[in-house]
This record gives structure tokens, sequence and C-alpha cells, in this order.
């Protein structure tokens, strides 16, 4: 027993503790559990809330945007016919809120499909602006039906999702960790265990070459669609059901732009990076819109500070602040602390000596 | 209602040309998505309001100015903030939608979210075979026309023409030939923006003008350069008229229309896409095809 538990340390400290990001991230996570002991304030936790949900939707662009190679552009689509399904089934039908999530995660998946069909003859720009047309059609759809959508005004009397505040970010918080490391463990490329990360890479690299290797492409990229859909619609029940409403500004165009503006100012290619990205700019604008003249000038705010950090950091702030303090051996690819001058586990040198 | 739709249809496949054409050249150029085109055109529209409305000028001169300051307006934004990450391309897209969102929100603050309208230059209405339309409308007609013929003639007949045209076919040949390219970008950038701007200038009196009036433009914009085929000057102007009477004619003729606007001319793209996936005049390359 006492040599299992101390085997258990060392693999944490080597796989964990001995890699800053990774330090980082543990550290950030636990504060965000914590969050609510140490500020017990209402509206920071509904920012907080709020930005977790954000962070899954923002991953899921970026598992089917960024690794896949597939430029979605109307990403809303699946968080708002999530979020529209949930809200019709809970307030038409009164179906409770454990069920209306999963359901309309479901609908996100079958509308994942519907985007991917396109996708399996279209590519690059092409896609792009195919998959921005979806959730404007939909948007048309849902003003002409009303009585049935709730039309401009949204829907409004959507059920909670649980009893207090407190519970409500814990839930989505649980959620979100989970969503968010599946997602990455699917993208690992240099997971032992699950495969798909290599053939993502595969393909966004050169689709033909991953053609010509035996990967069923067509398969593979249907199913990163409907991944990414059921998370995205994961996030977009979840919406539903805090906000207690769903309104027709979730599916518009600065909506699609959202996750894309979170994951290129973290980093592209990450995961992580998307939520990094979501955790910065989301509660910054709206902390910032807590001050009165700050209301007025919090986009202003939100896209100069975009404009400068992808000026001087194209591949977004993770990656740069990454490749700042951490450091790839050249022999063993194992990930340094930049401090050091030979790897951690073959004492090969890590920088030409000058 | 056939006449309504036919001038309306034309006044607004006109303005979509005009901006497509504009989108199409800095893509085929510059290989940039700049999605704040349609804030260039925006802005245009909302300079000559100031000029011609707050500050009295009239306005014929006000229009000359709008259109200068947006062709300056257009390369200094290129200059400044797209030129220096070309490498990334999903960047220089985010950071335009940056830069649209500025404009918008600049926009807001100074002026408020309301509507407001420009006097037309011209009141009244003329006759032509019967058909009645506004001065304005005639007018919207046949600057868009103009503007497009200008381009026409501006890439296929001068020394600029050529060299734009050289470096949307080839990058590494036209610079090998002595063309200086990113001299051609910005050019083609600050062209671009002048061509926003004519079309501001253009519907401003016709429409209403407010801080959130580039969006829908901006889906239309994509759909019909994306329709008539990436990089296909002619390809977009069609995809422009068509997607422009698609939506007249659903506003016109469908019950609550105006709702199904902007659905209607994207559905339409996304049916042509999947009969043929390189859009109307599109290329097809053999590695592209699956």
């Amino acid at each position: 027993m006492g040599s299992y538990l101390y085997r258990l340390y060392r693999g944490f400290q080597g796989e964990i503790l001995a890699v800053p990001g990774r330090v980082i991230a543990l550290i950030f996570v636990t504060l965000l559990f914590l969050l609510p002991h140490i500020i017990p304030h209402p509206l920071v936790l509904k920012i907080f809330s709020l930005a977790a949900l954000f962070a899954i939707f923002a991953a899921s662009w970026d598992f089917l945007s960024g690794f896949t190679g597939q430029l979605n552009l109307g990403h809303a689509l699946f968080f708002g016919v999530s979020a529209y399904s949930a809200a019709l089934l809970n307030v038409h039908l009164g179906v409770p809120p454990w069920a209306t999530i999963p359901i309309g995660a479901i609908a996100g998946v079958i509308a994942g499909l519907l985007v991917g069909i396109p996708a399996l003859r279209l590519r690059g720009f092409y896609l792009a602006l195919v998959t921005l047309a979806f959730p404007i059609i939909l948007i048309g759809v849902i003003f002409v039906f009303p009585d049935i959508t709730g039309g401009e005004l949204g829907l409004f009397g959507v059920d909670r999702l649980s009893g207090s505040r407190v519970l409500d970010y814990y839930i989505i918080l649980l959620v979100a960790t989970a969503s968010i490391l599946v997602m990455w463990k699917l993208t690992d490329g240099r997971s032992k265990i699950v495969r798909t990360g290599v053939i993502l890479h595969a393909i966004r690299e050169d689709e033909i070459t991953a053609r010509a290797s035996g990967i069923n492409t067509v398969r593979y990229k249907l199913m990163v669609f409907s991944i990414s859909g059921f998370f995205a619609g994961v996030a977009g029940g979840l919406y539903a059901h805090y906000i207690r409403i769903a309104g027709p500004s979730i599916l518009e165009l600065f909506f699609s732009f959202q996750p894309i503006i979170w994951t290129i100012f973290g980093g592209i290619v990450t995961i992580y990076g998307a939520v990094a990205g979501v955790f910065i700019l989301y509660p910054l604008v709206e902390l910032v819109r807590l001050h009165p003249v700050g209301e007025i000038y919090r986009i202003v705010l939100m896209v100069l500070i975009l404009i400068v950090v992808l000026l001087f950091m194209p591949q977004g702030i993770t990656r740069w602040v990454r490749d700042h303090i951490e450091e790839i051996c050249p022999r063993c690819k194992l990930i340094n602390i930049r401090t050091r001058r030979y790897c951690r586990a073959c004492r090969a040198p890590l920088r030409a000596e000058k | 209602m056939v006449e309504a739709i036919l001038i309306n249809g034309l006044v607004l496949g006109g303005m979509y040309a005009v901006l497509a054409v504009g989108f199409a050249l800095v893509f085929g150029v510059a290989k940039i998505l700049n999605m704040a085109h349609t804030a260039f055109y925006m802005v245009g529209a909302y300079l000559i309001l100031i000029m011609s409305i707050m500050l009295g000028f009239p306005s014929l001169p006000s229009i000359v100015l709008a259109i200068a300051i947006m062709g300056i307006t257009g390369r200094v934004i290129y200059k400044l903030f797209l030129d220096r990450v070309k490498e990334h391309p999903v960047a220089v897209m985010i950071i335009s939608v940056g830069v649209a969102i500025l404009f918008q929100e600049v926009l807001l603050i100074g002026f408020g979210g309301h509507f407001r309208g420009i006097d037309p230059f011209i009141h009244g209405f003329v006759e032509i075979g019967g058909i009645r339309a506004a001065y304005q409308q005639v007018i919207a007609i046949v600057t868009s026309l103009l503007a497009l013929v200008a381009i026409r003639l501006l890439l296929s007949k001068t020394q600029v023409g050529n060299a734009i045209r050289a470096v949307a076919e080839d990058r590494e040949i036209a610079n090998v030939m002595g063309i200086d390219v990113s001299r051609i970008c910005v050019i083609t950038m600050g062209i671009s923006a002048v061509l926003a701007a004519v079309a501001g200038a253009v519907v401003a009196p016709v429409f209403m003008v407010h801080p959130l009036m580039w969006l829908h433009p901006l889906t239309i914009v994509l759909a019909a350069v994306v329709l008539g085929g990436l990089g296909s000057i002619k390809g977009s102007i069609l995809g422009a008229f068509i997607l422009g009477f698609a939506e007249t004619a659903v506003i016109f003729l469908v019950p609550m229309g105006a709702f199904l606007r902007g659905a209607v001319g994207l559905s339409v793209m996304v049916v042509v896409l999947l009969l043929r996936p390189e859009g109307l005049f599109g290329v097809v390359f053999e590695e592209e095809r699956l």
C-alpha cells in the first residue's frame, strides 16, 4: 500500500509538478473549485459559471476547427440548437433539466452531422462560409414561428439547473472539467491509448496523405463534427438552464465569432488555450462592466486587448507563455522547465552550448 | 409589385456587387478574409452623415471626401494590423473581426444605437417605361454600375491593374517579375475600401444608417463571393445580384419575409455549393477535389 502511494506520488511529480504549464493548470482548477469559499459573491459566481460554460463551447470549437482544420464560422449553431431544444422541451413539455441537457447535446450532435455533410465536399474558406450561413438561416426560422419559439424576445421561464447558485456553479464546473479533459485526451497526439489525436493532426496537415495512409477521413470528419456538436450542445443546454432564457442572440454572427476570438486569443490547437482565453477575456469584460464608464467601453477594451495580443503573439497567449517557461528535450521529447540546462530524464543538453 | 422587386433588387444587388468585388479583390490578392469590409461601408455612410448633416457640407464634396478618407483608412488598417500577422490567416481574420467590432462600438458610443436617415441628394421620381423609381434609387443603380465598370477598366487596362491580377494569379512569379507584392496588397486594400465607401455613399440615402448595419451585408457579401467562386470577380458580381434579387423577392412576396431575408440568400448559397462545391465561376484544382 505504502509503495503504491509512493509510486502514485512519483508519477504525479513527474507528470505534473515537473511541467510548469501543468502546475499552472492545476493551481487554476483548484482555485476554481474553491472559488465559492474564497469570494462568495453571487455576481462573481455567475461570471465564473458562465465562463466555465463558455470554456466548453470554445474548447469544442478548437477541437473541430483547430485540430481538424475544418474552419467553422457558425459554431453558435450547435450551441443554439441545443439551448433551444432544451428550452422548448422544458417550457412546453415540462421535461426536467437532467433530461433536457442530454437531449440538447444529442440535438447538437445531429446539427453537427448535418453541417458535417457539406464539409465532406467543401473545404477551406468555402466550408467556413457555408457553416457561417446555418445559424443565420435558423434565426430566420425562429422569427417566423414566434408562438413556439418566442420569436425575437426568446423563450423564457426555463427551469433552474438546481436550487442554489453555488450548486449550479459546481455542476457547471464539474461538467466543464470533465468535458475539457475528454476533449484534451481525444486530441492528445502523444497518447498511447487514444489514437484519434494523431489522426486528427494528420487530417489537418494533409488530408490526401491521410487518406493514402488508410485513414477513413470521411468517418473521422463526421465523428469530429458530432463530438464537437455534442460538447457545444452540452454548453448550450447548461446555458439555457442557467440564465433561464433561450433567445435569438445566441445564434447571431457575433456569438459565432466569440469562441473563435477566445480560442485565437488563448492559442489555437491546444484546447487549454481556448479555456485560458475564455477565463481571461470573459471575466475581464464582465468585471469592467460593473463600472458605469466601463459599461460603455468594455467591448472597445476587449477588442483592443485582442488586437494587441494577436499582433505581438499571433499564436495566442498560452503558446507564448509556454514557449517562455517550457523547453522540450530534443532527444526524448519530454517537457522541461526553462531554467534547466539538461533534460530531467535523459540528461541531454536542452540548448546548444554557446 | 414586379417593378418594385426589379428596382429594389437592382439597388440591393448593385450595392452587394460593389461590396463583393472589393472583398473578392482583397481575398484574391492579399489572401485575407477581411471581415471588416462591410464595416468600411458603414463608416463611409457615417462619414457622409457627419459631413452632410452635422457639418452642413454640400452632398457631393462630402461624398468625395468620405470616399477619400476611407481609401486612406483601408490602407492604414492593412499596414497597422493585418500586414504584420499575415503568416497566420486565422489571426488575420480575427483581427479584422476585431477592427469591425471596434468601428461598431465607436459609432455606438458616438452616435447611439438609433437609426438615422440621410436626406436624398435629389428628391422626386422618374418614370422609365411605366416604372416609377425615386431619383435616389436611379442614382444608386447607376453609380454601382459605374463603379463596377470602373473597377473592370482599372483591372484590365492600367499597369496597376495588371500587377494586381498578376499577384492574384501567382504571388511568387509576380515577385520574381519585379512586382512589389506588399505594395500591391496595400493598394488593393485601398481600392477595396474605396469601393466599400462608394457602396456606403450609394445606399446611405436609400436605407437607414445605424451601427449594426455592417452585419447583414457581411453575411450576404460572403455568400455572394462564395456563390460566385472565391477569387472570381465576375462570379461575385453575379452572386451578389442573385442574392440581392432573392432577398427583395422574399421581402415582397412572402409573408413575414423580412425575417427570412438573410436565411433565403444563405440557403441559395448552401444549395449551390452542395451542387457545385467550387461556386459558379470558381476554378477547380485537381488536388482540391476529394
